[in-house]
């Protein structure tokens, strides 16, 4: 079978998205096997070290390996990003497949609720709850699907208002299939390709979300390394350790770039599906 | 009529956001009065005293009717931690805002339409794969860290620009404003300008593939004019309406551009605000933001009516 050029193109930046995602997520997982220093190892006497052929990504101002903090980092960010985004994207298919369903005032009351969130700006309003709820990794995750999911909730709801129409939604229906059976077997299936990238592309904002809150100190809470919080301590010293800076926010950009080409990829594959 | 249909639309909008906020507020810890909990020099029988004079041993329905008609009417409380009202500190921060916030539309949009126009045009060619890139590039930048790096660059590195506030203490005349705007209105329109282009990009290809644009071709109109005349003004009406749609974007990237730029706004406002846990400032810039997004989306909302007819 002979592709075009773009399509050539496309499968091979997907292949090549997928195969970063799973380096980072890969690295991640071996930071305890790969990680030349413990995270958390002080050394006053080598504190604020530049990058060296030791210490790779240099020292922060208590000695420890920048490096190790990054790659253990990853684990928290991305964990954060990964749970969050598939929570946020069960959420939002849940409510969008009951206000496309049920219809009539569900419908209005869900997609008001929707809008209004919509309507609070996103990051003032996440770190209003951390401040108050003061979360630990578990709470932070729904905290930022809680505020995340309207986007998948309305375009989920749309598919299903048209899937509804359906002849073979409609033939279920007349076979005396129940609603939500019908639900299940024949609407969450088709709208499970729009669910992918709205989850794709929930991972890239969820790990910004949770780096600019540990950016303001209130996200993920030293001693635990995230790369958003790294920044937090990196801020005030970055005239003189820029390298502090550089690492874990260059982590965050290839990690949200790398999610975020993947989605676009997937996006458009899936319009050029359907166009033909 | 169609007007006052949509303004009665938003009004359950801003009533479930009002809910909203109060609920945050009297989810914390202690409520409103969590800061004076944590105080040893403030006496139990004090906090009991205050409890009453601000009616917060009403049921919270009763509470939520008087927090939102003062609202209402412009009595939004009292800063925690100077004791001024909380309106007055607002309307001091809005102008430095304001003006970060069209000095940064006005950068995105002299990025975005150039860029997004050309992208279209040359379709598939090297300068739309470059712009593709730089504008994804652009959208999963942590805005923070782009803010940093330009700082520690341009600023500190090099020495081109002020590295951070709105205008020098002595000399503080127009250039010295433009001086100090350039780098935070840059970080704010960054994500911005990567998204309104890729926008406007495919609002021009969907433009230029439809038939008049070949009639304007086949009666010979000139190219640029086929462009610029016929297809921009077509692709311009839905830009417009997503600039007024990312409003709420636009606060989420002020509050973190003013934080690292200490520009004197109400963004930096509001992260001081977090830091002392100012609660009463907290609640009413989520009210007034969100107040502002619903009301600019109203009128993207009919300024797109009004841009293209074939909208009912």
């Amino acid at each position: 079978m002979s592709m075009d050029p773009g399509a050539q193109r496309a499968t091979f930046s997907v292949n090549a998205a997928l195969v970063v995602a799973g380096l980072l997520v890969l690295l991640a997982l071996a930071a305890p096997l790969i990680a030349p220093f413990a995270p958390d190892a002080i050394d006053l006497a080598g504190r604020r070290a530049a990058p060296s052929s030791v210490h790779w990504f240099g020292t922060d101002d208590l000695g420890r390996d920048l490096l190790s903090r990054v790659l253990y980092g990853a684990r928290v960010s991305l964990a954060i990003g990964i749970l969050a985004a598939a929570l946020t994207v069960a959420l939002g298919a849940g409510v969008g497949m009951v206000a496309g369903a049920a219809g009539r005032w569900i419908d209005a009351l869900l997609m008001r609720i929707a809008d209004a969130i919509l309507a609070v700006p996103r990051l003032p309003l996440l770190m209003i709850a951390s401040v108050i709820v003061r979360p630990g990794v578990p709470v932070l995750i729904l905290l930022v699907a809680a505020v995340s999911w309207m986007e998948t909730a309305r375009v989920v709801r749309a598919e299903v208002r048209s899937l509804v129409t359906r002849g073979f939604v409609e033939a279920a229906h007349a076979m005396g299939v129940k609603p939500l059976m019908s639900l299940w077997r024949h609407i969450l299936p088709n709208v499970i390709p729009t669910l992918v990238v709205a989850t794709t592309l929930a991972v890239g904002r969820s790990i910004l979300l949770e780096s600019a809150l540990s950016f303001f100190g209130v996200g993920v809470q030293p001693p635990t390394a995230s790369w958003g919080n790294m920044l937090y301590q990196a801020q005030s010293t970055m005239a003189t350790e820029p390298w502090l800076a550089l690492f874990p926010g260059a982590a965050i950009l290839i990690s949200v770039l790398t999610v975020n080409s993947l989605g676009e990829r997937l996006s458009i594959s899936r319009i050029g599906v359907r166009a033909s | 009529m169609l007007l006052l249909r949509r303004v009665a639309q938003s009004i359950p909008l801003l009533l479930i956001v009002s809910v909203l906020v109060f609920a945050l507020l009297h989810a914390a810890p202690g409520g409103p009065l969590a800061i004076y909990l944590e105080n040893p020099g403030v006496r139990p029988e004090d906090i009991e005293r205050l409890r009453k004079a601000l009616g917060l041993d009403q049921p919270l329905s009763i509470q939520y009717v008087r927090w939102l008609s003062a609202f209402i009417t412009g009595d939004w409380g009292f800063s925690l931690s100077d004791g001024r009202p909380v309106a007055q500190r607002m309307l001091e921060r809005a102008p430095a805002t304001l003006e970060l916030a069209g000095a940064s539309l006005i950068v995105a949009l002299l990025a975005a339409v150039p860029l997004g126009i050309v992208s279209a045009v040359r379709r598939g060619r090297w300068v739309d794969r470059v712009s593709g890139v730089i504008a994804l590039a652009g959208v999963s930048l942590p805005v923070f860290w782009f803010g940093l790096i330009l700082q520690l660059t341009l600023a500190i590195g090099l020495g081109w620009l002020p590295s951070s506030g709105r205008s020098a203490v002595f000399d503080s005349g127009f250039v010295d404003r433009i001086r100090h705007l350039i780098l935070p209105a840059t970080v704010l329109a960054g994500v911005h300008a990567a998204a309104w282009s890729r926008f406007l990009r495919s609002s021009m290809l969907g433009v230029l593939s439809q038939r008049f644009i070949l009639a304007a071709e086949g009666r010979g109109v000139p190219k640029r004019a086929v462009v610029l005349r016929h297809a921009l003004r077509n692709a311009a009406g839905p830009l417009v309406t997503i600039v007024f749609m990312d409003a709420a974007l636009l606060v989420s990237g002020a509050v973190v551009t003013e934080s690292v730029f200490a520009w004197p706004g109400l963004g930096a406002l509001f992260t001081e605000a977090i830091v002392r846990r100012d609660y009463p400032v907290l609640m009413a810039f989520l009210m007034v933001t969100s107040a502002a997004v619903i009301l600019l989306n109203l009128v993207a909302d009919l300024m797109h009516r009004a841009l293209d007819p074939r909208v009912a």
